[in-house]
């Protein structure tokens, strides 16, 4: 017996009696026989609860919980205690996709309050029930672009994170789509790189503001020069610091996309995170994604549900614009419950002390002499620096002070081969703080 | 209890506060300081709510949510098993909930071999060489899959080879992800048993070198096993196609058999089906993309790498590419390893015989009453074609939302598209005979009050949250936000 | 029992084809197509102007549950297209023969004659 089934041998005699069978194995007759499973799978034994527990226990014991300075999408901001609670809830973490609405409006509903939390945090008209993470809705915007215009190729400013880069390269690559990159001016968009190349080909021109190396771009004249030219401007951008930076509506964006992670989600290795993307309202029928709506039931009562589905692949199978079925729906309510909390003073909170702390630890580290700015543009909570010091021995020594920052941007490739990464978001204490700029004070 | 009918923004008050933040350490800096056209003219209209009525407002909407530990979820394609707790407590161990994706893997090898021994064991199960865990859900996998079959065939300069070969029975996402992946998309009818139909396979493949291969679900939508499966694989792999196997179904296949070993080339695995990972209102899922040895090397990057006994991450130049931000959902992958460890090799290979076990007591016992289109053993899942009794045009969806009445969550309708008024079962390995009987029995209850009361089903469900939806009104309204909520009030009340 | 109007050529993608004058047609969609479609929430419409190819694409139809694509009966140039549609969708399930979608001036009249008559295509869906 184990404890997730429960079948006792009395039931499952009553069962094969009913079916008039002798052994469960008759219901497999058609599977062919020279592939039925003849052995036992060559994986571990079942391990009791606390054999569990020990054994996760004991792994978890070779990683190591570091002090974070380092963002490059992925951000280590405050998670609100009531957030857990709630999204452990069964009623929101078992249930499924909601189709009867009449049993999942808490799931409808949320998502309802999700799409609007994005819309004001954009500007833009209308927002999905979320994506898998900002790389992906980033490349689905592309898609997007490219369906609306019915062009074939995009324009990505270099400016725009590698990994974004390289994700939306491979599902370009795949599609049969074409893309070519905007160069970067110390440290970001080139304006006059763009207006080179945009022609009657471009579907869409992707930013990310803040982008890779922290700096907040000025899109002057971008949006004007990419409509006179028909294409779609995308604008990626972190969720969080729309709390305080020019909206995408307000940059021009035809498409608003972008990493939901920096809203209090654990860095969790990676994932889950989520992606959003909003839009105006005349591309709804072009946006990815499901979408939930508001409605009402036969007694009048304010209802929620998944709407304009005859968008989407179930529905459209091989004409519909993406195969994406389902959304990061418990991510979701996690970005609902954490802006609920936080509401429009909190994130504005969060950004300032995340700007605050890392502007402190900017100047004193240019103060040691040992790093300097070879750009100098406006950021908020990351930035980069060139430094005399190695990188890999900036990393050896935080590491032994259990400090992950100042990360080496050649992980990305050579052209970033000089610049070490900083993020400082609002959790950092200035102990913290002062003992990251300390140690690197005394290294050279 | 009392209709709870707020939506969070209704609850706002100007100045109240639900979060706790530091006091700011470095008054000398100030984010105003940045040029004013950098910032948002307005604030964004997000709420300002107490702890309290967050807590309130989100758990009063959580009761309008039917989970699995509310009752019976016999959703057809889904596979809404048990969804262990302690995968859940392991989850929040600190120390893995709080990696960075890209601190040094000295610092993260308890991280790397969850992942590694993951796709391991997954391997294993499956009959395949390796597995990537980066795909976020089972569509993403299916996009990552044939992404690799063409990347295949153009490594060996095949770049003519872009058709796939899909049974009219397969899931949506099936088609629409071969058009994503820049292919396009041959659908073949199925027979009069609901299985692959092989004459019409032999028709579509013959004299064409163009095939790129073919994605099959097995069981297939219907619950049905494809018996002429090691054929199918044949004839494609003859055609020079490689074969994806669609792994929605894959709970059925537990200890009796793997795909691998059944002519699949690439296949993809939904955690939050066959491997109990929480389904969480629609997501995040999770879904692997398993492959034989020779097209492992077209996995996508980062690749995670095991040497002696020390991890570490590649990326390959032949690898179709990047596909996720970092490795996809770590920490479903690691829920689902939890399970695999819970169970082990002694209770895994029974999943595939008690969920097919209890889909054909569940068969046996409604058809009867319920239109069974096709004859003989289903495999974990059974699909009816409505009533038998098709009087007083009683349709699948006054069924199934006369079953929300009865407390159970409705299966899966209308899907699959072969029969008009399909209903798909899935009971799963996780429920008890109990369960089972009780849910027979309001079938046939239902199906009496069908003869006998019929506006008891057109009028279903009374007893939820809320009663039918008006959909055309959403469809045509399009309110997808509280401004547009509010500008539509306005609207109205003029 | 779909209504089905005399005088009008029909396509067997369910759309029909209402001569006005010489070469200058009305198309829309058949009493038919409108049921099976179920409440209709949206009407894509091309643009004055584009040309129609037969066989081809031009424009889709959208209800709750299923999206149909408009699918060129004949060949010509849009001539006009009928907006109404855009703010009024549910036009097509109540008057689906009023309800056109493009007035086409064809360039081929011939291919009329591809088409079927009312008998013919009483038959057709009767299948």
């Amino acid at each position: 017996m184990f404890k997730y089934f429960a079948h006792t041998k009395a039931d499952i005699d009553k069962m094969l009696k009913s079916l008039n069978i002798n052994s469960i194995d008759e219901l497999f007759s058609e599977l062919p026989k020279e592939v039925i499973l003849d052995s036992d799978y060559d994986i571990p034994s079942f391990k009791s609860e606390s054999e569990l527990r020990h054994y996760f226990e004991d792994l978890a014991k070779q990683n190591k919980e570091l002090t974070l300075f380092s963002g490059l999408g992925a951000y280590d901001h405050y998670q609100p205690a009531v957030i857990d609670a709630l999204t452990s809830r069964q009623e929101f973490m078992t249930s499924y996709t909601p189709y009867q609405p009449e049993v999942a409006q808490g799931t409808l509903q949320y998502i309802f309050e999700y799409q609007s939390m994005i819309q004001t945090l954009t500007g833009m008209d209308v927002s999905n029930a979320s994506m898998y993470d900002g790389t992906t809705a980033t490349a689905e915007a592309c898609f997007m672009a490219s369906a609306i215009r019915k062009r074939n190729k995009i324009l990505i400013s270099k400016t725009l994170h590698p990994n974004t880069i390289e994700v939306i390269k491979t599902y370009l690559k795949f599609k049969g789509l074409e893309w070519e990159f905007i160069d970067s001016e110390a440290g970001v968009t080139s304006f006059d790189d763009l207006k080179n190349k945009l022609d009657k080909d471009i579907a869409g021109v992707v930013v990310q503001n803040p982008n890779f190396f922290g700096y907040i771009e000025n899109y002057d004249g971008f949006s004007e020069t990419i409509k006179d030219n028909k294409s779609l401007f995308i604008v990626n951008s972190d969720i969080s610091t729309l709390g305080v930076l020019k909206t995408p509506y307000e940059i021009g964006a035809d498409i608003a996309c972008g990493e939901c992670q920096s809203l209090g989600m654990p860095v969790g290795f990676g994932g889950p995170y989520l992606g959003y993307l909003a839009t105006n309202k005349k591309y709804v029928r072009k946006m990815p994604g499901r979408i939930c709506g508001y409605t009402h039931d036969l007694e009048g009562n304010r209802a929620f549900v998944l709407t304009l589905q005859a968008r989407e692949q179930h529905i459209r199978r091989s004409k519909a614009n993406s195969n994406i079925c389902s959304n990061q729906s418990l991510m979701a309510l996690f970005v609902t419950i954490y802006l609920s909390v936080m509401g429009k003073k909190g994130l504005k909170k969060v950004n300032n002390l995340s700007y605050q702390n890392a502007h402190y630890l900017y100047d004193k580290l240019i103060k040691t002499n040992k790093f300097s700015d070879p750009f100098k543009q406006p950021f908020l909570k990351e930035f980069v620096l060139e430094t005399t010091l190695s990188h890999d021995l900036i990393k050896e020594v935080l590491l032994k002070n259990n400090i992950f920052g100042g990360v080496s941007l050649s992980i990305f490739g050579e052209e970033y081969d000089n610049l070490i990464n900083f993020s400082v978001t609002e959790k950092r204490t200035k102990a913290e703080i002062d003992k990251l700029i300390s140690v690197l004070e005394a290294l050279s | 209890m009392i209709r709870y009918n707020k939506l969070i923004f209704e609850l706002s008050t100007e100045d109240r506060v639900g979060y706790s933040l530091p006091n700011s350490k470095f008054s000398d800096y100030n984010i105003n300081d940045l040029k004013t056209d950098y910032l948002r003219t307005e604030e964004p209209d997000l709420p300002e709510v107490s702890e309290l009525e967050v807590l309130r407002h989100f758990t009063n909407i959580s009761n309008k949510n039917f989970g699995v530990e509310n009752g019976f979820y016999p959703l057809g394609s889904c596979t809404m098993k048990y969804n262990p707790k302690i995968n859940e407590e392991i989850v929040n161990f600190n120390n893995f909930k709080r990696l960075h994706p890209l601190q040094p893997v000295s610092t993260t090898q308890g991280a790397f071999k969850v992942y590694y021994d993951l796709q391991k064991i997954l391997a294993e199960i499956s009959g395949f060489h390796e597995f990537s865990l980066n795909p976020y859900a089972g569509a993403h996998g299916e996009l990552i899959g044939l992404m690799i079959i063409k990347k295949y065939h153009e490594s060996r300069g095949d770049f003519h080879k872009n058709k796939i070969i899909i049974p009219d029975s397969a899931h949506g996402t099936n088609p629409a992800s071969v058009v994503v992946c820049g292919m396009e998309v041959i659908e073949i009818e199925s027979n009069k048993r609901g299985r692959v139909d092989i004459d019409s396979l032999k028709e579509a493949i013959s004299g064409r070198d163009d095939i790129a291969g073919m994605m099959l679900t097995n069981p297939n939508t219907l619950g049905i096993f494809e018996e002429n499966i090691c054929e199918i694989a044949k004839l494609i792999h003859k055609a020079g196609g490689k074969m994806y196997n669609d792994g929605a179904n894959l709970n059925a296949l537990l200890g009796k058999v793997r795909p691998g070993d059944m002519g699949f080339d690439v296949m993809h695995i939904n955690l939050h089906k066959t491997f109990s990972t929480p389904h969480g209102g629609g997501g995040p899922g999770s879904g692997p993309v398993g492959v034989t040895e020779e097209l492992a090397k077209f996995l996508p990057n980062p690749q995670v790498k095991k040497m002696d006994d020390y991890y570490y991450v590649e990326n390959n130049g032949d690898a179709i590419g990047q596909i996720s931000a970092f490795y996809g959902n770590y920490l479903v992958s690691l829920r689902a390893l939890v399970y695999l460890l819970t169970l082990g090799k002694e209770n895994i290979k029974l999943i595939g015989r008690y969920a097919t076990l209890n889909a054909n007591y569940v068969r046996n016992a409604l058809k009867s009453t319920y239109e069974l289109p096709i004859q003989g053993n289903c495999m974990h899942e059974t699909v009816f074609n409505g009533l038998i009794n098709k009087e007083n045009d009683i349709k699948t969806l006054d069924i199934a939302k006369r079953l929300l009445d009865y407390g159970m969550h409705a299966p899966t309708i209308y899907f699959p598209l072969l029969f008009p008024q399909a209903i798909m079962i899935e009971p799963t390995e996780t429920e008890s005979l109990q369960t089972l009987d009780e849910f027979i029995e309001i079938m046939h209850k239902i199906a009496i009050e069908a003869k006998e009361n019929p506006d008891k089903l057109k009028d279903a469900p009374t007893k939820t949250p809320i009663r039918r939806t008006d959909e055309v009104f959403a469809a045509k309204q399009m309110i997808f936000s509280y401004k547009d909520y509010l500008e539509y009030i306005e609207k109205r009340d003029e | 029992m779909s209504k089905i109007l005399e005088g009008l050529y029909y396509s067997e993608d369910h759309e029909w084809v209402k001569v006005l004058e010489d070469d200058v047609v009305l198309v829309g969609i058949s009493d038919f197509a409108q049921a099976e479609l179920g409440d209709v929430v949206f009407v894509d419409l091309p643009e004055e102007g584009d040309e129609l190819i037969k066989g081809e694409e031009f424009g889709a139809v959208e209800s709750v549950k299923a999206a149909s694509d408009l699918i060129a009966p004949i060949s010509g140039e849009i001539i006009e297209v009928n907006e109404e549609l855009v703010s009024e969708p549910e036009k097509v399930n109540q008057e689906p023969y009023e309800a056109w979608f493009v007035k086409v001036k064809m360039n081929n009249s011939k291919e009329l004659k591809d088409l079927m008559d009312h008998k013919a295509y009483k038959e057709e869906i009767s299948e």
